[in-house]
């Protein structure tokens, strides 16, 4: 079993899986991801920041929910 | 020459700001934390109002075209030069090709670079400031962009050694929960008294669209004291006859989320203001990140105007100690 890696939050704000209300998340649990696809958003200050994988993996589960507020250095999702 | 690379979430160019224009509906813009901001200057030998960049939450990463001292002051959000950390609140010599960017704010939401000369950018109106609602001054009227190439100026007045630094007692440190002074009056009559307590020991939390025109505060409703709303006056109980709002005056309409009115706010209008935070807890005020806990601690006007003798006394003994 690999060890899972987080993707912490560089901002404190709110958490979006999807880039607009009427699409579909960007991944699911148990997708394939290469390093730069995006996984979620981030919005503060009316400004969306994309979060990024850094690495290829597996998604393995994602910490906060769609929509929840989150604060720096805030585990959002981890890899497998 | 400086090259953005990458931008970060929301760096501007901002200075002391346009101070004088207000009643004409101009709002100074400038460092939202002025401390740490004219700080930054005394650490390069700049004027005091040579524009800086004020970097919030997220750094960007910057290439310099050619060797210069710089600074960085403000909240925590530790910087690198080529990958290796160098400190804060201390001149640093950059060279050409080096590159500065950032980890993760710490403590803090807002960084200030000073470079020596200062950010070259149009003068408007007394200021280079970047007034981020209405899209002037600063850079093009707007926040950096990758691949923007800023220009540097001919405001250093003086020579700082490279490694000058001020005392660890003169930096201030910034929690997730904050105290702010305010100065409660204007229209606070329009508060009930219960509510007037209510306002006073809520631990208000800050919520994402806090930004350089105002912080909205989640907490509890507020209640406004029953009348018969006076002519020109909107018809909610938390509109007044309209009036100038100070700068960081505190406004909540209907009664839900307080906003402090900040640096970008709009000069006037039609809310009543219940209190003001005071000057010098502005630039605790622009340290303070979404998420974060807010309590107003109630003061009077001569504790306020003691509290902005003593900052304005400490910046001219770093200023004297440079």
């Amino acid at each position: 079993m690999s060890e899972k890696r987080a993707i912490l939050s560089p901002l404190p704000g709110v958490f979006y899986r999807k880039p607009s209300p009427d699409k579909p998340d960007y991944v699911q649990e148990g997708d394939s991801v290469k390093a730069g696809d995006i996984v979620g958003l981030i919005e503060v200050m009316k400004n969306f920041y994309e979060v990024k994988v850094e690495v290829d993996g597996v998604i393995d589960c994602f910490a906060v929910e769609n929509e929840s507020i989150v604060d720096v250095d805030q585990e959002l999702v981890t890899l497998k | 020459m400086i090259k953005v690379s990458k931008p970060g979430l929301q760096t501007t160019v901002q200075d002391k700001g346009r101070i004088g224009f207000y009643e004409i509906g101009m709002p100074p813009s400038g460092a939202m934390d002025q401390y740490s901001y004219t700080v930054a200057n005394l650490l390069v030998g700049n004027q005091p109002n040579a524009a800086a960049l004020e970097i919030t939450y997220l750094g960007p990463e910057l290439l310099f075209e050619k060797d210069m001292r710089i600074s960085l002051t403000g909240g925590s959000m530790p910087p690198k030069i080529n990958g290796e950390s160098v400190p804060m609140w201390e001149t640093l010599a950059v060279r050409e090709g080096d590159v500065l960017s950032f980890d993760f704010v710490k403590s803090g939401a807002r960084v200030y670079l000073a470079v020596e000369g200062g950010i070259d950018v149009p003068v408007i109106m007394n200021s280079r400031s970047t007034y981020t609602l209405i899209g002037i001054g600063g850079f093009q009227g707007r926040p950096l962009a990758a691949g923007d190439v800023l220009q540097t100026g001919h405001m250093k007045e003086k020579d700082v050694p490279v490694g000058s630094k001020i005392s660890d007692a003169d930096i201030p440190a910034f929690g997730k929960a904050h105290e702010i002074r305010v100065v409660v009056g204007l229209c606070s009559y329009r508060l009930t008294e219960e509510s007037k307590q209510s306002f006073l020991q809520t631990e208000w939390t800050v919520t994402p669209e806090a930004n350089r025109i105002g912080y909205r505060h989640r907490g509890e409703r507020l209640q406004f004291v029953e009348r018969k709303q006076p002519f020109g006056a909107g018809s909610n109980p938390s509109n007044v006859t309209d009036l100038g709002y100070p700068i960081g005056s505190i406004q909540v309409p209907d009664g839900v989320e307080p906003i402090v009115l900040l640096h970008d706010a709009v000069t006037g209008g039609g809310y009543a203001t219940i209190a003001t935070v005071i000057s010098s807890d502005l630039n605790r005020m622009g340290q303070i990140k979404t998420n974060e806990k807010v309590r107003f601690v109630s003061v009077s006007m001569i504790e306020a105007l003691q509290a902005r003798r003593e900052t304005q006394e400490k910046l001219r003994r770093i200023a004297a100690s440079l």
